[in-house]
């Protein structure tokens, strides 16, 4: 058993990523997230395991020292929220391009433009449909505690290497200003440069060696017929995560006649919703998407096969909505529930929305 | 001297670096960036530096820079090569990382990435190839374009009410704590190419021992967009840019006391 410890979301990103054997973060402060990196140089990693926190000049700058890093074989991350992210989606794409393992942490805020500082769900398409140019997919993870904004900084890294593609947290600002208990996980130690030149030294610039050929960390490739086929090998490096790493949990779903979509913030609230809607009861039940990308879409399929309709919960104006509406892909009702602006519903509003958008329609 | 002795062996006296590949270059005949690149390759091969040093290419005409150097290099997006070497230098403090840049990915778009690179005295070198005009998009003006010069988009000559005025950006990097090494050469004769191998290798230097940033500027020419020959738009250069880019040392902290800050008392 780790050890135990009341901390903040964006407390804990931090800490998690100096006990992951993490080599680098680069950020650029922006509210609701901020904490993340005031954690890590009030920690002082540098002197603790070598890990390097570095304030850049712009959330541009941060995901570009990324880039580097990561381009270099090392672990690193940035976090930012949602206005940050935006300007950092020339970076991602060059880093999907490129292929290069890598951990973005987005807390969202509402939007669009400076829009607020309260929490959001509104970047679900950015995260999940790419944000920035070209055919890419990031692998999104959507933490609904603050345990598991531990717990998915060691799993985004590990999918990260595994694909050699960037994860992202997407987060928000109630889980990343909010304290819960976590369990902190034991520190595994940064990778020595020889383990590094083992595992990676097929691609990773850091320095050419004489008994290989130059690596070179790139997404450019002028020939179209070459090009295709870079493309092809991403899009079967994606399909491959929907077979083999959508994550999801179902609550109450058994005996369940209408089912809650929700992640992240708004599947907490759906939680005590479906309390709400047994006591009066509705057999209601809770899909949450662990991953964002790639989506739980047989999971839910199987339910469309046995339930009455479904009530997508998103603190957005629908934008999950239309992946579950691909997902049932039958005439089956999936209707939306949102709140926007940085207002999280309320767990009778929902039930309220249920009843009035599928059990009495 | 007849052909046959020319090409006989025992005649050879200038070859092909090591570390220069033989991939051909697709830079325009008479474009400077082929004599920097080669520079590059004799100056790492020089240092014995080829297993340590990390090459990051931009975007613009030297975007292809990785594929004529034999050592390990990224290929950044565009203005973005400083914040992608500082990635690098950061956490491989025992590599040598250098950036290779144009005016407008440099001076331009990447104008906050270079100052603030420089400013906190990341330990890399940057070589800028400044030849006024952007190359690879087709002959746009450029930050360092001149007042008055002809370009797709000053089709009248630059002006500066319309379009600023050129940016001297290497003297404000000069003026920089950060920077330890700062200097404008250029290559248009064998001495100035002799000159700028020495400025590189100084750099290289500085890089190593951990003094901060090095930064060479190479006033070059870009003879396809300036619209002239190869012969032409050398004395072109050294009759119009260098009256405006002097070349020479702007800043060598070996010989300068750098400037000192006292920090706040906790």
């Amino acid at each position: 058993m780790g050890e135990l410890r009341l901390m903040k979301g964006n407390e804990v990103i931090a800490e998690a990523a100096i006990r992951c054997g993490c080599d680098g973060y680069f950020g650029y402060p922006i509210t609701p997230q901020s904490e993340v990196m005031e954690t890590l140089m009030d920690r002082e990693p540098w002197n603790e395991t070598g890990m390097v926190v570095l304030q850049a000049e712009s959330e541009i700058a941060s995901i570009h020292m990324v880039y580097g890093a990561a381009a270099s074989g090392k672990k690193v991350l940035t976090s930012s929220s949602s206005p940050g992210i935006s300007l950092m989606a020339e970076g991602i794409s060059y880093i999907a391009g490129a292929e290069l393992p890598c951990l973005i942490v987005n807390v969202q805020r509402g939007g669009p433009g400076l829009g607020t500082i309260q929490p959001s769900q509104a970047d679900y398409f950015q995260s999940t449909k790419g944000g920035g140019h070209g055919d890419y997919r990031l692998i999104v993870l959507a933490p609904s505690s603050v345990q598991e904004m531990n717990d998915f900084v060691e799993l985004g890294f590990k999918l990260a290497f595994k694909y050699r593609n960037p994860a992202m947290i997407l987060s928000d600002g109630a889980i990343g200003q909010m304290m819960e208990k976590v369990v902190l996980a034991d520190y595994i130690p940064r990778m020595t440069t020889e383990e590094i030149d083992k595992k990676y030294g097929s691609w990773a610039t850091n320095g050419k060696k004489v008994n290989r050929q130059k690596n070179v960390i790139t997404s450019l490739e002028m020939d179209s017929l070459k090009m295709e086929v870079n493309n092809q090998r991403l899009q079967a490096k994606y399909a491959k995560m929907e077979e083999e790493e959508v994550l999801f949990e179902e609550i109450q779903c058994e005996d369940a006649e209408y089912i809650l979509v929700a992640f992240g913030s708004s599947s907490r609230v759906c939680q005590k919703s479906v309390d709400i809607a047994r006591e009066k009861g509705i057999k209601l039940g809770l899909l949450r998407p662990i991953t964002l990308f790639p989506f739980p879409k047989k999971p839910i399929a199987a339910l469309a096969k046995r339930v009455k309709g479904f009530l997508v919960v998103e603190m957005n104006a629908g934008q999950m909505v239309e992946d579950v509406q691909l997902a049932v892909g039958c005439g089956l009702p999936v209707k939306h529930y949102g709140r926007m602006g940085g207002i999280i519903p309320t767990p009778s509003e929902v039930v309220d929305a249920l009843e009035q958008k599928l059990i009495g329609g | 001297m007849e052909l046959a002795d020319i090409i006989n062996p025992k005649n050879l006296v200038y070859k092909k670096p090591p570390l220069l590949t033989s991939t051909t270059m697709h830079y325009c005949p008479g474009c400077s960036h082929g004599v920097i690149h080669r520079l590059l390759a004799e100056v790492i091969e020089d240092m014995g530096i080829q297993e340590k040093t990390i090459g990051v290419s931009p975007v613009g005409c030297a975007v292809f820079a990785y594929n004529y150097i034999d050592i390990d290099w990224q290929e950044a997006a565009h203005g973005r090569a400083p914040a992608v070497a500082t990635g690098i230098a950061r956490t491989n403090p025992d590599k040598v990382v250098f950036t290779y840049q144009g005016d407008g990915d440099l001076a331009s778009i990447g104008a906050a990435e270079i100052l603030h690179a420089c400013n906190r005295g990341e330990d890399m070198v940057v070589i800028f190839v400044n030849n006024g005009i952007y190359g690879m998009t087709g002959g746009q003006m450029a930050p360092t374009t001149l007042l008055g010069q002809i370009t797709a988009t000053t089709p009248n000559g630059r002006e500066a009410g319309r379009n600023g005025y050129p940016l001297k950006i290497t003297e404000l990097i000069a003026q920089l704590p950060g920077t330890s090494y700062v200097t404008r050469q250029s290559v248009q004769t064998p001495a100035a190419i002799r000159k700028c191998k020495k400025a590189i290798s100084k750099a290289f230097q500085a890089a190593i021992d951990k003094k901060g940033t090095s930064f060479v500027e190479v006033v070059s020419t870009c003879n396809m967009n300036w619209k002239m020959t190869p012969v032409k738009a050398n004395e072109w250069m050294v009759e119009n840019m260098f009256p405006f880019y002097v070349p020479g040392d702007l800043k060598d902290s070996s010989k300068n006391n750098p400037e000192s800050y006292t920090p706040l008392k906790n």
